[in-house]
């Protein structure tokens, strides 16, 4: 199901909705997973696929990760994800609702750092585009992940160069 | 204005600085010479994007303009 766009009325206000079924945000706040589930079922989507990034105790070389510190680019990283979600529905128009939700500042190990919704009427296109959606996520936009561990602090190892959104293969 | 983020606010010392310049090339040269070898390395892997958005070397960089230093992301 697909609401319209332009101004909805709601029993108390007007507001102007661009993107009624694109939920993106960069947060400092713990991620809001409920909501997003929620907020992402829609009667026309019979599939709904999520993917949670949470903070793991260990990282290559480095065991013992008590904490993860994510630093972005802001607003950049927002457009980015804006851009992502964009990309997404031109890859798979059956996209019911979208959401990128990525967390920021300083995070125990088990917190959600990342949420990935995608919700569409069959489940495979649900699974294909919230794989791409994590996938070029983590490969386009601009955040920093810096690892404390039992010996010390540093930026992740673990990093891409930085790409363009829809520059490289993957989903159709 | 250059601003830098993640590592390259490390190399770099600070997060943000004001180097000489009118493209983002000879903005990105600045940054070479003002910060050493560390920066080197790290700008050889480095995206430098112009107001929010990629940009080429040519790309013409006013005192408003923000230029920023991208290092590899690990995001997710």
């Amino acid at each position: 199901m697909r609401w319209p766009g332009g101004p909805v009325a709601t029993a108390l206000r007007v507001v102007e909705v661009t993107e009624p079924d694109t939920w993106v945000d960069l947060t400092a706040e713990p991620l809001p997973l409920a909501e997003v589930v929620a907020w992402a079922t829609v009667p026309g989507c019979g599939g709904l696929a999520v993917f949670v990034g949470t903070v793991r105790d260990h990282a290559e070389g480095r065991p013992g990760v008590v904490a993860l510190e994510y630093e972005a680019y802001e607003p950049a990283a927002q457009q980015v994800l804006s851009q992502i979600a964009g990309e997404a529905r031109r890859r798979w128009p059956e996209i019911g609702r979208v959401a990128l939700l990525h967390r920021t500042g300083r995070l125990a190990v088990g917190e959600a750092s990342v949420v990935v919704a995608v919700s569409t009427p069959h489940r495979a296109e649900a699974f294909a585009a919230a794989r791409w959606c994590i996938d070029t996520l983590k490969e386009s936009v601009p955040i920093w992940k810096r690892e404390a561990w039992s010996n010390g602090q540093a930026w992740s190892p673990d990093a891409h160069p930085l790409r363009e959104v829809g520059s490289g293969g993957g989903g159709r | 204005m250059v601003v830098f983020l993640g590592p390259a606010r490390e190399a770099a010392g600070t997060g943000r600085s004001v180097v000489p310049g009118t493209s983002v090339g000879e903005v990105v040269a600045s940054v070479r010479a003002r910060f050493g070898p560390g920066m080197d390395d790290l700008l050889a892997v480095s995206r430098v994007w112009l107001n929010g958005a990629p940009a080429d070397p040519d790309a013409p960089v006013g005192p408003d303009d923000e230029v920023a230093i991208l290092p590899p992301v690990s995001g997710g």
